[in-house]
């Protein structure tokens, strides 16, 4: 029979959203003490970890070291139990590694890295449970644990996938909906200035609907901005208490 | 609210998946009904009076069905009468996955506006989601679902500020634990049928009503007629393990305890089965996909050449089968013997709506009647009806509900009447309905999508397009034609060349691939011309106004123009998206008039003048390639333009423009046609023909031999060749009969994907590659092919489907089927016009010549009226004449005169209307007179020999 009714006559998704409607996002700044920076954040049925250290000396091979600018080392991983059927390989295959460098490429145009020439800033994500939309919610997350680590940034990136159904643009995808042969871009903003830190798309899309969906990717990050924000003040107000106590 | 949802589902390749989707429950959808105040809806759907007048439900109320009443009964809810429903999302869905052709009449339905039809979300309503319980079945839980939706909706428009006038929202199910289930919840629930009895207003409705299944007031006898359908669980694995065969099933038209089953085998080897007897048919209906058993090699027999119509009055369950069984003994010699089978199972029903003719039960109280359809492929259908004796005498459309296996016949409900029958618009609407030519108006949804009116040229539009409007260009069409898609200009040029442009009305500019106009167009695929009338591919607005290239207005064109030398050799070819503005739309005898008057010397008459001396040149070089030039007879009615009868027939006539414009249209043809396949090797949409096989061209070279002439049939050429210096002395008919014959012999055209085959050749053409690109208002397939081109020419963008040779593939083979059967019903309406005429004329006597012989008739053509008909030597009440027949002649001998093939005969002609479902025209030989088989010509008294006739 005919496949998924992705967006119905009424305008309601699979799961119930209207097509510019995000998934609940759910974050918390600082659940490891161990590491410089970290962060949890659930967006829908996806979770992600993101741990940050640095900026610290160059490891390993000195002669990586960038003499006017930090270097951005990114790790993505998947956990094995992050998807319906358990996967062999957590990291290290080709689409991690891709991910990875996407991740460091949206974090060079972020972080305030020429005020630390000569040292390392590394940002591990691991997604535990996938269902879509996994490149954007590692971003958002290790926005959140950058900004635990307390480095500068420019501003919050935050990250959003949409996709395009029957002429109409959707926001935040969920696995069902990525699967169901959409054309989903994934896109990276730094809200304040409308600077796009990232796009990135892989299907086949007319150029005139680009706009469009650009479009709803940029709102869609914006609303990430404000629950991000709302997230950091929060995480704030908390540590700001237990310290004056 | 959040809730997760996890099931485990089966993968394809059989593994088990764990799914585990979010689902969010909203408190923002509205109940869509005027009455409430609560809900912020912007329009409300469902009417504060929503009146149907029942004697059940007094007051006014809102209907809910569930999902089995959608499916069965959609023929009931399609009634203008049932109005101010509630589909809730439940219901929807199921629908959509057990039924596509329902959901789709059912989304038709929600989208009219004066419907009042509401799709409630129901199951992202954060009070009727509700959550499947341990143990409960996938169905159950549906059912629940609806119920809990139902309360909703009930208490919900209680407390509604204003709802206090007794609105009411009653369930409609045919489940009895549903409804148990519901009235125990206070629901108000009643059965479908207890409901649509209870219409005060529309009696009639009732016999829309499908039969379900538990309806234990069938007719039962205890006699069980047919064997037990097998499950599909067995038939599946009875076909793989080779011991049964699955194919389609098609009915004997002659014989109704024959059939033959034919089964697709692998590549090129497909078999037929055939299968008789009403046991072994075993409830199969036309088109069935059926499993069937091969039956022991000794149990095999031969088709039986007798004519078997089912046609006692009304015969019960009772009457005795074997009488029915004992009259297919064909002739059992070895040889004729066939692979002979029964059916064990259905695999898929294909049962649609049936056009056909009421047979009033003899019982006059009776409500059970017997239905006879129009195709003699379908067996008669029982159906209840109060009101047949209005309906005797009309065309009526029934749907088969099931086939029990205690029931002679099968049981159908009444659907719609079409009205009375040999009326000419009834008997229209039948043909479009018997030729699945799909001709309802067209939908709000598809209207939507037409441009809005007044239309004009926008700045952007001219930017995009090559403005040709200062070209003299000019169009030729039939007289009367409003849907003009194809003009022509031609001018000479400075550098001594030509040019010669051909435009395309731009269709597909207004038609946007993926919109439902777009989806409707893909489905229709043709525009079917009838006698008189004409059934759109698209809407009015566009093909007879803003895509017509009517003179004197700006219009939107895809042009090609080429530049051609005197010797008519393309020099450059050239493809565009074009703004002309025509100067004149001709018909083809204008046009030839213009040419020939030498006083005449303005552009258009110029331009005509060249084009037809180009035309002349390439028709000649298309000739001394191998094209064929065929012939078949096509009649035109005069109407009378009051009643729009016929007043008079006669064969079209061609004249020299008529072959100007088709020589450049097929120029453009190939010239597209190469371009798109060379930009598109794998997605192209071109048309082929194939060379038909050897044996095909039998026939025609026995009967020219018979006259001493010699066909060569080796090649296209050869043939063309042959044909041409075919002639008989005196005999000046001769060489159109063979020509008509010759067209007998060929294959049909056919559009295909270039990257699914490899034969691109077009026979009758003698071109290499062939398309079509130059009726864009008419055939869905030159849209497709405009988009290529547009897209080849950087003129448009591409789409996903555009590219996909399978999808292309499947919209060829609709395209190929729509155009087959648009050509049937155009054959049909010619006929019935052809009995209309012959109806007011009486007994006609009229010269004609022998087309074909059979075993026990001859084929008449009388070129006079471009008719044929049979006449029959033999005849069910009259011993019949001693008969020979040669298949080396093929002559027939009748008593002592022998009939050769292009024998010239002479015929009376007159309309059989004894049957009235299946008139006919009967012909009978006046000359040469045979004792006992010629009838003499009628003349002196017309009006006594019609009865003696028509018996």
């Amino acid at each position: 029979m005919a496949g998924l009714e992705l967006l119905s006559d009424q305008g309601y998704r699979l799961d119930g959203r209207k097509s510019t409607e995000l998934r609940k996002v759910q974050a918390r700044m600082g659940v490891f003490a161990q590491a410089d920076g970290s962060a949890y954040l659930e967006q829908g049925n996806t979770k992600a970890l993101a741990v940050v250290y640095g900026p610290h000396e160059m490891r390993g091979s000195r002669s990586r070291a960038l003499h006017d600018r930090a270097v951005i080392n990114c790790q993505y991983s998947m956990a094995t139990f992050s998807t319906a059927e358990r996967k062999r390989r957590p990291h290290g295959d080709r689409k991690s590694t891709e991910m990875s460098l996407h991740l460091k490429q949206t974090f060079e145009a972020a972080v305030m890295t020429q005020l630390f020439p000569r040292s390392q800033i590394d940002i591990y994500v691991k997604i535990l449970q996938s269902d879509g939309g996994n490149y954007s919610v590692c971003v958002n997350a290790a926005t959140l644990a950058v900004i635990d680590a307390g480095i500068p940034m420019r501003d919050y990136v935050c990250a959003c996938t949409v996709g395009f159904v029957d002429e109409t643009p959707l926001a935040d995808l969920c696995y069902a909906e990525e699967s169901g042969g959409v054309s989903s871009l994934a896109l990276a903003l730094l809200p304040r200035g409308g600077q796009i830190a990232l796009v990135q798309m892989d299907a086949r899309l007319h150029q005139d609907h680009l706009g469009t969906l650009i479009e709803a990717a940029m709102t869609a990050c914006k609303c990430v901005s404000k629950v991000l924000d709302e997230v950091v003040r929060q995480h704030l107000q908390e540590t700001s208490v237990l310290s004056r106590e | 609210m959040l809730k997760s949802k996890t099931f485990v589902k089966k993968t394809r390749s059989g593994g088990v998946m764990k799914v585990v989707r979010e689902h969010y429950l909203r408190d923002d959808i509205w109940c869509g009904s005027e009455v409430c105040t609560e809900c912020k809806q912007d329009s409300a759907v469902l009417q504060r009076d929503a009146c149907i007048e029942s004697s059940l439900c007094p007051y006014p109320h809102y209907l809910v069905p569930d999902t089995n009443i959608v499916l069965r009964q959609i023929d009931v809810l399609e009634d203008p009468v049932i109005r101010n429903v509630i589909i809730l999302q439940t219901v929807l869905q199921e629908v959509r996955h057990r039924s596509a052709p329902v959901y789709k009449r059912l989304k038709d339905i929600i989208h009219e506006q004066g419907r009042h039809f509401y799709t409630f979300t129901n199951e992202h309503h954060r009070e009727t989601f509700i959550e499947r319980e341990p143990g409960e079945s996938a169905n159950d839980r549906n059912d629940r679902a609806i119920r809990v939706a139902v309360k909703w909706y009930s208490q919900h428009l209680k407390t509604a500020e204003s709802g206090s006038d007794g609105l009411k929202v009653v369930l409609l199910t045919n489940d009895q634990g549903n409804k148990l289930k519901a009235e125990e919840n206070g629901l108000v629930v009643y059965k479908f049928d207890e409901y649509i009895k209870s219409l005060i207003g529309n009696p009639e409705l009732v016999d829309c009503l499908a039969l379900s299944n538990d309806d234990k007031n069938e007719v039962t006898s205890s006699k069980v007629l047919f064997p037990e359908h097998l499950p599909l669980s067995k038939v599946q694995a009875g076909i793989k393990s080779g011991s049964f065969l699955q194919g389609t099933f098609r009915a004997s038209r002659d014989n109704y305890l024959e059939a033959t089953v034919f089964v697709q085998g692998e590549g090129e080897d497909s078999t037929e089965v055939l299968i008789q007897g009403l046991q072994n048919l075993n409830r199969a209906v036309h088109q069935d996909v059926v499993a069937v058993q091969l039956l022991p090699k000794n149990q095999w027999v031969a088709p039986s050449s007798v004519v078997l119509q089912d046609d006692g009055a009304a015969k019960d369950d009772n009457v005795d089968e074997d009488e029915e069984e004992k009259v297919l003994t064909g002739p059992l010699t070895e040889t004729a013997r066939r692979a002979t089978g029964k059916v064990v199972g259905i695999i898929k029903r294909n049962w649609r709506p049936f056009c056909g003719m009421l047979n009033v039960s003899q019982i006059k109280e009776s409500t059970r009647h017997l239905f006879t359809p129009a195709d003699r492929h379908i067996p008669r259908i029982r159906i209840e009806t109060r009101q047949a004796s209005t309906l005797a005498g009309q065309r009526i459309m029934v749907a088969i509900d099931g086939w029990p296996k205690d029931s002679r016949y099968p049981n159908g409900h009444f659907v719609r009447s079409l009205g009375g029958a040999g009326e000419k618009d009834t008997e229209e609407e039948v043909l479009l309905l018997e030729h699945d030519v799909p001709h309802q108006a067209f939908s709000q949804a598809v209207l939507s999508f037409l441009p809005k009116m007044p239309w004009s040229i926008t700045p952007e539009d001219m930017a995009q397009r090559q403005d040709l409007r200062h070209l003299t260009v000019c169009s030729v069409d039939p007289p009367g034609c409003t849907d003009i898609d194809d003009a022509l200009h031609y001018r000479e040029l400075e550098n001594g060349k030509l040019e010669v442009g051909v435009h395309i009305a731009d269709v597909s500019h207004f038609i946007r691939p993926g919109n439902a106009l777009d989806k409707e167009a893909a489905n229709r695929g043709t525009t079917v011309y009838l006698c008189g009338k004409r059934i759109d591919m698209v809407p009015e607005l566009l093909s007879s106004n803003l895509c017509s290239l009517r003179s004197n207005v700006e219009r939107f064109a895809f042009s090609c123009i080429w530049e051609l030398n005197h010797k008519a050799e393309i020099l450059k070819t050239r493809f565009t998206k074009s703004v002309i503005n025509s100067k004149a739309s001709l018909t083809y005898a204008e046009a030839q008039m213009r040419i020939d008057d030498a006083s005449k010397n303005d552009d258009i008459t110029k331009s005509l003048r060249g084009l037809n001396k180009l035309a002349k040149i390439l028709k000649r070089k298309r000739i001394e390639n191998g094209a064929l030039t065929l012939s078949s007879l096509e009649v035109r009615f005069h109407m009378d333009s009051e009643t729009h009868d016929p007043i008079d027939l006669q064969t079209k006539e061609l004249v020299e423009t008529n072959s100007m414009v088709e020589e450049f249209m097929l120029l453009a043809n190939i010239s597209v046609a190469q371009k798109i396949y060379d930009e598109f090797p794998e997605s192209a949409l071109l048309r082929k023909h194939p060379a038909p096989p050897p044996s095909n061209y039998d026939i025609l070279i026995k009967a020219a031999k018979s006259k001493n002439v010699m066909i060569h049939t080796d090649s296209a050429k050869a043939l063309a060749d042959s044909l041409d210096v075919a002639k008989v002395d005196g005999f000046q008919y001769f060489n159109t009969l063979l020509r008509i014959l010759a067209t007998r012999c060929m294959m049909q055209a056919v559009y295909f994907c270039s990257g699914m085959d490899s034969d691109f050749h077009h026979y009758g053409l003698a071109s290499p590659i062939y398309t079509h690109f130059t009726s864009p208002i008419r055939r869905y397939a030159d849209i497709i092919v405009h988009r290529l081109l547009a897209v080849a020419i950087g003129a448009d963008s591409t789409y996903p489907d555009l590219m996909d040779k399978h999808k292309q593939s499947t919209l060829c083979n609709n395209l190929n089927y729509r155009h087959k059967m648009s050509q049937y019903a155009q054959r049909a309406s010619v006929a019935f016009h052809t009995q209309l005429f012959f109806k007011t004329r009486g007994i006609l006597n009229e010269e004609g010549f022998v087309l074909f012989v059979r075993k026990n008739a001859i084929i008449v053509l009388i070129p006079k009226f471009g008719l044929e008909g049979t006449v029959f030597f033999d005849s069910k009440d009259k011993a019949s004449p001693n008969l020979v027949f040669d298949e080396e002649g093929p002559t027939l001998k009748v008593e002592q005169h022998t009939f050769h093939i292009f024998d010239q005969v002479k015929v009376t002609i007159s309309l059989d209307d004894s049957n009235i479902q299946h008139q006919k025209i009967r012909m009978a030989l006046t000359e040469p007179v045979i004792p006992g088989v010629s009838v003499p010509v009628p003349e002196a008294e017309p009006q006594a020999k019609k009865q003696k006739l028509d018996r």
